[in-house]
């Protein structure tokens, strides 16, 4: 894992002053909430429904115990004993008072910490693979870049002030775990012969308009990067639309420009960089960030452990657990565990204080001090040996934290909806929670396999409803919650929009429509190993149309 | 309306003349990107300091051939929120080579000088933030990650330069 030296170190701790400073400044009366606006966006705080919301930005998901221990203490002295996992790898604190925000931010920053950029028309957190590092299909462990993205973008002084907020994200392995083509940048790390590069996908997006991003460039060289990425924001910082927030983003200028006409207008402003204005990041900086993250001390083990044999053979929900919730490891004799944070009935995303403490502790013990946040809003132990999973199960189980449940249909991405959002047309939780009772039973839902449901309660997409396998969106008709489906969408290297499946349907109607969904699946799969998303691609949504409104 | 410039309040002796006024033939003028473009030859011909407001969608690119002989750019920013008036102060200082006073002007804001300096802005009109507040803005950060228009070395290579 990065950490900070004095520099690092000394940038957080100014800013923790700067916004003790602002926040003293709003409370005076002396700037306007108007004014404040933009200041604390950039700090990550919200005005919510109910109160203050404090983001905490988790760079590309990475924690350790001690900051994982931090953030439960956050949540224990200043919310009301929990935090929510984001669809950015954040977390979000939903019940601090602004005259606190200033000392949680200086608690934040004794573990390397901090809510910089993580809300505003500026350049977001960047998101990663949450299985980086330990995953055996990636050519490299993006991390490094990410955190040279991280570092760059922070405080940019040209491009703090965008049309709208700006969204990177990066994958280095062969499938797309970070959802790079719904990004406003994806950058695909990929190697020709020595030298390693990034293609560069821009203008993806979701909100209103969803648009799977264009490639503009096949190529470019890791250190020619942050130029390039320079050129891109420049093209949207000046060209980008301002008259009107709703058509803000750059997936709009892409798609009104023209993909050819945007790639053009990149590579003339990249060609007339001069060499004053490259950032010429020196080789040995890139080297000194590489070298964070070596690779743990593994130790030498077989592929099979007679412990994990045992334990799977004498106890059948360790094994139910172990054959949904692990994903292969680059390393032999160790596995990548998900840590579901959607329990059948709960608050998806939501973890409390002694659950956070759980996780830090198993982390120290058992993983090599490493935790990551998922943009699926579950927790993942990255790096542990198979001798160890009974005893780290066995934890997470007593923490009510081994809910077997891994990319399957009760594994959802939930967006607050109107039970805490400002923006919200319609509930997002109930509808989520109603949805998992249905196929609450283990047999029954790991019959129908990797199937992602994605909710939100408004057009805005916070829960990716656009690219869920089944989207589901709310909206109001006069005073009434309706949901719209849609079937088809995928957020990976094969990213599509899932289309519209009829006419919305009432709350009370959604689970009984996604089981019907569900079980017409079931009946036309050719065999057991073809997916949901499969299935859909293979048929359209004719099929599932008819079923769900056959009798109207 | 205050003028800061280089850690004290200045005075301004610059005139914005903006609609079809008949352009005065002595004292400093700043007019705006076309009425400049309109006039360069008479104006340019002329013993006289000659400047520019730009507005937020200017292409800063026009004035290259003008560029040695403004001696003010002033950029003007409608709201604080739109960061267009940040990308031509880099492009005006980095790629064009301006060396004049770079002014800002509009809704400049406390809390967006430190961006500006950065961005190569010299000079800020504004009624939101008096001298002591300005230089205090500018002091609130002592390193920067990346590199700008104020040319402060980067983090990325204060990290190998040997002291």
């Amino acid at each position: 894992m990065y950490r900070y030296d004095e520099f690092d170190a000394q940038i957080v701790k100014e800013r923790v002053d700067q916004f003790r400073g602002q926040v003293e400044r709003r409370l005076s009366g002396e700037i306007l909430e108007d004014e404040f606006k933009p200041l604390r966006l950039q700090n990550g705080v919200y005005l919510q429904l109910h109160a203050y919301m404090l983001r905490v930005a988790i760079p590309y998901g990475q924690l350790n115990a001690a900051r994982m221990r931090k953030l439960s203490k956050i949540a224990r002295d200043y919310d009301r004993g929990y935090g929510h996992m984001t669809t950015r790898q954040n977390i979000q604190y939903n019940w601090v008072a602004l005259k606190d925000i200033p000392d949680v931010l200086e608690e934040l920053a004794e573990v390397e910490m901090h809510a910089i950029q993580t809300s505003g028309n500026c350049i977001r957190n960047t998101t990663s693979d949450h299985f980086a590092g330990a995953t055996p299909d990636e050519i490299m462990d993006p991390r490094p870049w990410c955190e040279i993205i991280r570092q760059w973008s922070t405080f940019h002084p040209e491009f703090a002030f965008l049309p709208r907020k700006f969204k990177i994200a990066v994958n280095a392995a062969s499938h797309d775990r970070a959802a790079i083509r719904v990004h406003d940048i994806g950058l695909q790390m990929i190697k020709r012969g020595e030298q390693v590069g990034f293609e560069v996908h821009v203008g993806g997006g979701q909100g209103r308009t969803p648009i799977i991003a264009s490639m503009i460039n096949e190529f470019v060289p890791e250190g020619e990067i942050l130029d390039y990425l320079e050129a891109v924001m420049r093209v949207y910082n000046r060209f980008g639309r301002r008259d009107n927030k709703y058509k803000a983003r750059i997936k709009i200028l892409v798609t009104e420009t023209g993909p050819e006409e945007f790639t053009r207008l990149v590579e003339e402003e990249y060609a007339a960089q001069q060499v004053s204005e490259k950032i010429a990041l020196p080789q040995e900086e890139i080297d000194r960030i590489n070298a964070y993250f070596a690779p743990p001390a593994f130790e030498d083990k077989a592929e099979t452990s007679d412990a994990f044999e045992r334990a799977k053979a004498a106890d059948p929900a360790f094994a139910n657990w172990t054959s949904v919730n692990l994903h292969p490891h680059k390393v032999a004799g160790y596995t990548s565990v998900t840590i579901s944070l959607k329990p059948i009935a709960g608050l998806a995303g939501d973890a409390t204080d002694s659950q956070m403490a759980v996780m830090a502790h198993l982390a120290e013990t058992y993983g090599f001090d490493d935790i990551r946040v998922t943009h699926a809003q579950n927790v993942v132990l990255p790096h542990i040996a198979l001798d160890d999973l009974y005893n780290v199960y066995r934890e997470l189980d007593a923490a009510g934290l081994a809910t077997a449940n891994e990319s399957l249909i009760t594994d959802m991405i939930v967006c607050p909806g109107l039970d805490y959002c400002n923006l919200a047309n319609a509930r997002s939780i109930p509808v989520g929670q109603e949805i998992q009772k249905v196929f609450a039973d283990p047999a029954y839902e790991q019959d129908i396999g990797k199937l992602h449901i994605n909710i939100s309660g408004c057009i805005n997409a916070c829960g990716h409803h656009h690219v869920g396998h089944i989207g589901i969106l709310g909206v109001d008709r006069k005073g009434e919650e309706y949901y719209q489906i849609s079937l088809g969408g995928r957020a990976d290297e094969k990213a599509a929009v899932g289309q519209i499946i009829g006419k919305a349907l009432r709350h009370e109607e959604v689970p009984g429509a996604v089981k019907t969904i569900v079980d017409t699946y079931r009946d036309l799969r050719t065999t057991k190993d073809e997916k949901f998303i499969e299935a859909v691609e293979r048929l359209g949504v004719e099929p599932f149309q008819e079923a769900i409104y056959a009798a109207d | 309306m205050p003028l800061i410039k280089d850690g004290a309040e200045i005075e301004d002796t610059w005139t914005f003349l903006e609609g079809d006024n008949d352009l005065p033939s002595s004292g400093c003028i700043t007019l705006p990107l076309d009425k400049l473009i309109e006039n360069a030859d008479a104006l340019l011909a002329r013993n006289q300091q000659i400047g520019v407001r730009l507005s937020p969608a200017d292409d800063p690119h026009v004035l290259t051939p003008y560029i040695d002989r403004i001696t003010l750019i002033a950029i003007n920013f409608p709201k604080y929120t739109d960061g267009r008036g940040y990308s031509q102060a880099q492009l005006l200082r980095r790629r064009l080579g301006y060396t004049g006073e770079l002014r800002a002007v509009g809704h400049v804001l406390r809390d967006q000088i430190l961006y500006m300096n950065r961005s190569g802005f010299d000079a800020y009109q504004t009624s939101r933030a008096d001298l002591p507040n300005v230089v205090k803005a500018l002091e609130e950060y002592s390193a920067f990650y990346q590199p700008a228009a104020d040319g402060q070395t980067s983090v990325f290579s204060r990290r190998h330069t040997k002291a």
